[in-house]
């Protein structure tokens, strides 16, 4: 049963600096499309970030803008512009909500930063390492601009990453090159690539540790904050401003630690949330979460911007094993041990998979893995269905009495290991 | 405190239930009135046909717990748990665990397992989709222009079964009415339409150990557990008023209240 009364989590001080970055991002793209001084690059979320950056593009993320697009909930308004012009509403809804609302003439990029349009591409880059939807996304862009579409294709569940592997994905980086030598106009320079790669490593190791502190009981940040502060690992990667941010924002999240500030007060249960955020809902279940003293302190999420391969000395190498050992790109049998770890390094007590209706790839509930990973740990699973964006495909009333029973499914282990523990005698029934 | 009452009230997507236990944990008053649009009057009219029934005052009563989809509407009530939690509860009075709970509601179905200490290990609810609820069964019942309350020996009459394959409501009717042009009877599609609730349930989960069916459309259409028996090896029990089981556990939970 929710608690009444307060029900905002604590405010991290540092979000009023990411704020800033992000309007400086889109503020620098959009004066490069004014005055034509560089190249705007599209990338994927786990693209060849470093190698546009090395060529000189500014990098814009159509991922970010789906996730924006669902926040501001415009998402599931724009869905059916482009369902009727043929995109399944089975498919991506970040490609249909962008692609809904390009037609549309609308962005959420206006209000919030003043941007009248998305900026266009000058090129499309994606990597297929998270699902076909990316190619598919980008191809409309390169239709209605025609402008240059190129990608990697990664290889998918796969258990290890093997050297094959690696050299497929180092060739396929190294053939674009003449193509994003054209659009920039600029040299491809292998320092300047260094340089980067150091910058994303830096980036993502101080995410990590970020990250990390969700372990810290009580812990001093929650996956609605993490999902927020993702945004310059995710558009920033590789550019030393997401390196100053995640300085100060571990910062302040280690001497909450060290101070004991909770972010949920009175935290009671610990969760670990796998598959996509419901954008449109972030705000409602942080606060429902909240209600319940129930913090999810961990996800497969926002790891994924974690990129422990990165390194200067290998650039290629380490960006192709960096962008292939990721958890989406993986087997099961890699994925559940993945998640055992962190699940019992984060002293989890329930896990909550959240199958997105059109998001199969980062859906992890409908191969049996729930059933199986509460048999291993003895940890209770709950699947919620919904969508990253779709919010046709969400139920709040549903998600809510789902959330809640297992809450009280939690309560009620907890109070049976006590009693137990205690010598009590049993309820009666 | 001494614990003379206590009670539990389920606010349905249909109907409300309320029960009125005694310390004893004794059924001593129990009602189910439609939930219509107005949960609050709905819970306060079940809630005073209870005292009436029990033959107490409201004061008399110490605690109270609501449950279900209008849980947050009982003003009167001193905290709420959702039906999961309560069905399960309600079922374990008359049999003890380990037990699978399938609930068939108005608006939702749930698959609640609990093992031999009375402990919930799972629970699973439908997607956000009516087919195999109450709302399928009515809209069929609308469309074939019969009375809900035929329906049950109907389906236990028929001698023979016309299959029905579609997963969607809607496109279940439209099912009906092209096998109703075809010229088969009625009675052998509402077997069909029975079949098919009951399929929409046993793909949720497994069932395993003793199953324990509770809700109204149990309570109202008996006939669905001896389809469900056809598909499990294992005993298949149905309380002795399902309709009000989600109440029942309700009113157990605020017995344990202080």
């Amino acid at each position: 049963m929710a608690d009444k009364g307060k029900t905002d989590r604590k405010s991290i001080a540092a979000a009023s600096q990411m704020k800033k970055l992000m309007a400086d991002h889109f503020s620098a793209l959009d004066n490069a499309k004014k005055d034509g001084a560089r190249k705007v690059a599209w990338c994927t979320s786990v693209g060849p970030a470093e190698l546009l950056h090395a060529m000189g593009f500014l990098v814009y993320y159509p991922e970010n803008h789906g996730a924006l697009l669902g926040a501001t909930r415009m998402a599931t308004d724009v869905i059916p512009l482009a369902n009727s012009i043929g995109y399944s509403p089975d498919i991506c809804s970040y490609l249909t909500a962008d692609v809904g609302a390009y037609l549309k003439g609308v962005t959420p990029l206006t209000k919030s930063y003043g941007l009248e349009s998305v900026p266009k591409a000058d090129v499309l880059v994606y990597n297929t390492n998270q699902c076909r939807d990316v190619q598919d996304w980008f191809a409309f862009y390169a239709r209605e601009w025609n402008v240059p579409l190129i990608g990697v294709h990664t290889h998918r569940n796969i258990k290890a990453v093997e050297d094959y592997h690696i050299a497929d994905i180092v060739s396929q980086m190294k053939a674009m090159i003449p193509s994003l030598e054209e659009v920039s106009g600029n040299r491809f320079d292998i320092d300047r690539l260094r340089e980067v790669v150091r910058l994303s490593k830096e980036c993502t190791d101080l995410w990590r540790q970020v990250l990390e502190c969700g372990a810290a009981k009580p812990a001093p940040l929650t996956f609605f904050d993490t999902t927020i502060h993702m945004a310059p690992a995710v558009v920033l990667r590789g550019l030393p401003e997401a390196v100053d941010y995640y300085k100060l924002l571990l910062a302040e999240l280690k001497q909450r630690v060290d101070d004991k500030v909770a972010a949920i007060e009175g935290e009671r249960h610990r969760l670990y949330w796998d598959g996509m955020p419901i954008w449109g809902k972030l705000r409602d279940l942080s606060q429902l979460f909240q209600s319940l003293r129930t913090n999810i302190v961990a996800s497969t999420y926002c790891n994924s911007w974690i990129f422990d391969a990165f390194d200067a000395d290998r650039p290629f190498e380490s960006m192709a094993r960096a962008y292939t050992e990721l958890f989406i790109v993986r087997d099961e049998s890699y994925k559940e041990a993945y998640m055992d770890k962190w699940i019992r390094e984060f002293s989890v007590d329930g896990v909550i998979f959240h199958d997105a209706k059109t998001c199969p790839n980062n859906s992890n509930s409908r191969y049996c893995m729930p059933q199986r990973m509460s048999e291993r740990l003895k940890v209770p699973t709950l699947v919620i269905n919904g969508d990253l964006n779709d919010l046709r495909c969400y139920s709040e009333e549903q998600t809510k009495t789902n959330i809640e029973a297992f809450v009280e499914q939690l309560d009620e282990n907890k109070q049976s290991s006590r009693m137990a523990a205690g010598g009590c005698r049993k309820r009666e029934l | 405190m001494i614990r003379e009452y206590a009670g539990g009230i389920d606010v349905g997507s249909c109907t409300t239930k309320a029960v009125i236990v005694d310390g004893d944990r004794e059924i001593v008053g129990s009602r189910v009135v439609y939930s219509a649009t107005d949960f609050e009057a709905a819970s306060k009219e079940a809630w005073e046909a209870s005292l009436n029934e029990a033959g107490i005052d409201a004061d008399r009563v110490t605690s109270v717990v609501s449950t279900g989809y209008g849980r947050r509407s009982v003003l009167f009530a001193g905290r709420n748990l959702t039906e999961i939690s309560c069905h399960g509860r309600g079922c374990l009075y008359y049999f003890p665990g380990p037990i699978t709970v399938v609930d068939i509601g108005g608006q939702d179905n749930k698959i609640i397992k609990l093992d031999a200490d009375g402990h919930r290990v799972s629970f699973k609810m439908n997607r956000k989709c009516a087919a195999g609820t109450g709302a399928f069964l009515e809209e069929m019942a609308l469309r074939l222009r019969l009375p809900l309350e035929k329906l049950d020996e109907l389906a236990r009459t028929a001698d023979g079964e016309v299959s029905l394959g579609s997963y969607c409501t809607v496109f279940t009717a439209t099912e009906v009415l092209e096998k109703i042009k075809a010229g088969n009877r009625v009675d052998r599609i509402v077997r069909g339409l029975f079949h098919s609730v009951v399929k929409r349930i046993v793909e949720m989960d497994t069932l395993t150990d003793t199953v324990v069916l509770t809700g109204g459309v149990i309570e109202h259409n008996p006939f669905l557990a001896d389809l469900i028996r056809g598909y499990t090896d294992c005993a298949v029990k149905t309380p002795p008023h399902p309709q009000i089981t989600g109440a029942l556990g309700a009113a157990l939970y605020a017995l344990d209240d202080d």
